[in-house]
């Protein structure tokens, strides 16, 4: 990075440290915080989708839907998410193998599975092996997410449904009486009402999403934790920078971006509680009307 | 789930220009100095050098990638890459599960290091050791307790903080560690282990096997592998005849 870095053994002090802290390790490190954070911001939306679906599913009148829905819920979060990581992801992927097989090898007849090996012919390979790492890492990044939206999904069905079933009876037998359909009055009256019962559940289904990230390495995506470990663990002079176990530091310096980033994560959830309270038939909603100044409602 | 049709979309499409076959190596990165991730984040050492002549030899295009010791084995024979070259002893367990090359690596002495004067054969030492490797095994096998780690840096740091007696790894990844720390020295005898350390492969890969000992061989022949092997692991380190 700096131009006296080219010996390292030669430095001491903050220029050794300078040079250290901007080594290519060190590099990879930080832009892993971007990858847990992109992780996180596609993510969280995703799973938000599931779980709305899985909620819808689990109380619509139709009955296949709504066993649909139920067993979504109950398998996913019955298993355990090491579990889930190490089998689901890695069946997600064979089947997606498997289907490109059967598609662009028609020819084919090796057997695809022998023992514990799963060949599909080079053509299927998802992404092909000639592909650059970067695509490797793209596609169980993609894997990742997909696998997070299904588990977090699960538990996000489970709240938004019990949140659904907390909206006031009353505010849907006033729909029926306005003449709404049932869909009408689920779009329009449950299901901005909910959120406000939802938001206690899913805010700690966030916290613990953002903690879930070490899952990670399981899938080949080196993440903030592997980094640290790695980097922090002692180095011998076969390394440029030798020095003693230093993981405390860097597990520390975890701690730290954990608790900012939970902290930050806090005030914005609080700010967004207060927001969907307004005009809700719920205690924090009837605070916030008498607060207000007097005047026609909003 | 946009994303991820979006990354294999374009995966497909960046793929089918290059017809080259590349032979996608897997190590673990975290075991100098067979091999380890450098200072630049590149994947480094004794390993790294063997096998990308190996591949210069065989007329292979390859490509490097880490993967955590535990799951190395699987992720082998889902196919997420085609070889093994992390250091790992051919054993007849093993070769149950995988094929492997002839080794390019004789076999070599594991060795016992602590921080104290003790005897790691002893029933009361509790030694470490990392998790699915021929030492564990052993250690297992002595009567001594044994204590798992994921990762061999991880194994060093429990013998350093008191948690574990000794640590039982190749004598090769220990010398430097002893050598550069006052406290630890070696302790006990130094123990022979496996059949050299080979190229692990898919039992269905024989044409990449082939091809692999083919190269092997010819570095044996005019002395490359030993001249590599002396410049990594020291002047007394055993060579092949």
């Amino acid at each position: 990075m700096f131009e006296y870095c080219s010996d390292p053994s030669a430095l001491d002090g903050a220029r050794w440290l300078s040079c250290y802290l901007t080594n290519g390790v060190h590099l990879r490190f930080y832009s892993s915080f971007g990858t847990v954070l992109l992780l996180l911001a596609i993510t969280a939306p995703l799973a938000l989708a599931f779980g709305f679906l899985g909620a819808a599913a689990s109380r619509s009148s139709v009955a296949p839907l709504r066993w649909a829905g139920k067993t979504y819920t109950a398998m996913v979060r019955g298993v355990p998410d090491i579990v889930f990581f190490l089998f689901f992801v890695i069946a997600l992927d064979q089947a997606f193998e498997w289907m490109r097989h059967q598609a662009l090898c028609p020819g084919w007849d090796a057997p695809i599975r022998q023992g514990a090996e799963f060949n599909v012919c080079p053509e299927a390979k998802l992404p092909r092996s000639s592909a650059p790492q970067a695509w490797h890492e793209a596609y169980n990044f993609s894997l990742a997410i997909v696998t997070f939206a299904i588990v977090f999904g699960a538990f996000a069905a489970n709240v938004l449904y019990g949140a659904m079933r907390a909206v006031p009876r009353a505010q849907m037998e006033t729909a029926a009486a306005y003449g709404m359909t049932e869909r009408q009055a689920f779009r329009r009256i449950l299901v901005p009402q909910m959120w406000v019962y939802a938001l206690p559940g899913l805010s700690n289904l966030w916290m613990i999403l953002i903690k879930a990230t070490p899952l990670l390495f399981l899938l080949g995506v080196e993440d903030i934790v592997y980094w640290a470990r790695e980097i922090g663990g002692s180095k011998t002079s076969a390394f440029s920078y030798p020095h003693p176990d230093w993981r405390i530091w860097y597990f520390s310096g975890l701690l730290v971006f954990y608790l900012i980033f939970t902290k930050i994560s806090e005030i914005v959830l609080a700010q967004l509680t207060a927001r969907l309270s307004a005009g809700q038939a719920t205690a924090e909603g009837e605070r916030l009307r008498r607060a207000a100044p007097a005047g026609p409602a909003a | 789930m946009k994303t991820l049709l979006l990354a294999a979309a374009a995966a497909t499409l960046a793929t089918s220009a290059m017809a080259q076959d590349v032979v996608r190596m897997g190590t673990e990165g975290a075991y100098p100095p067979y091999n380890f991730i450098n200072d630049d984040g590149e994947i480094d050492g004794f390993e790294r050098e063997v096998g990308d002549e190996l591949c210069t030899r065989a007329e292979l295009t390859c490509e490097w990638v880490s993967n955590d010791w535990d799951s190395i084995i699987p992720n082998l024979t889902s196919g997420n890459y085609d070889t093994i070259i992390a250091g790992m002893s051919i054993t007849a367990e093993r070769d149950e599960v995988i094929d492997f090359t002839d080794p390019y690596f004789p076999p070599a002495a594991s060795a016992y290091a602590s921080t104290m004067d003790m005897d790691p054969m002893s029933a009361d030492a509790v030694v470490a050791a990392q998790t699915n490797t021929i030492q564990a095994a052993h250690v297992a096998e002595s009567g001594a307790t044994l204590l798992e780690f994921a990762t061999p840096d991880e194994a060093v740091a429990a013998v350093r903080n008191g948690e574990a007696d000794a640590i039982f790894a190749d004598k090769d990844f220990l010398v430097p560690i002893v050598d550069e720390d006052s406290d630890m020295s070696f302790v006990g005898e130094d123990v022979a282990l496996g059949d050299g350390i080979g190229i692990g492969l898919r039992e269905s890969d024989d044409e990449l096997e082939a091809t692999f000992n083919e190269a092997i061989a010819s570095m044996k022949e005019d002395g490359t592998l030993n001249t590599m092997i002396t410049e990594w692991f020291g002047e007394d380190a055993i060579t092949f005849e």
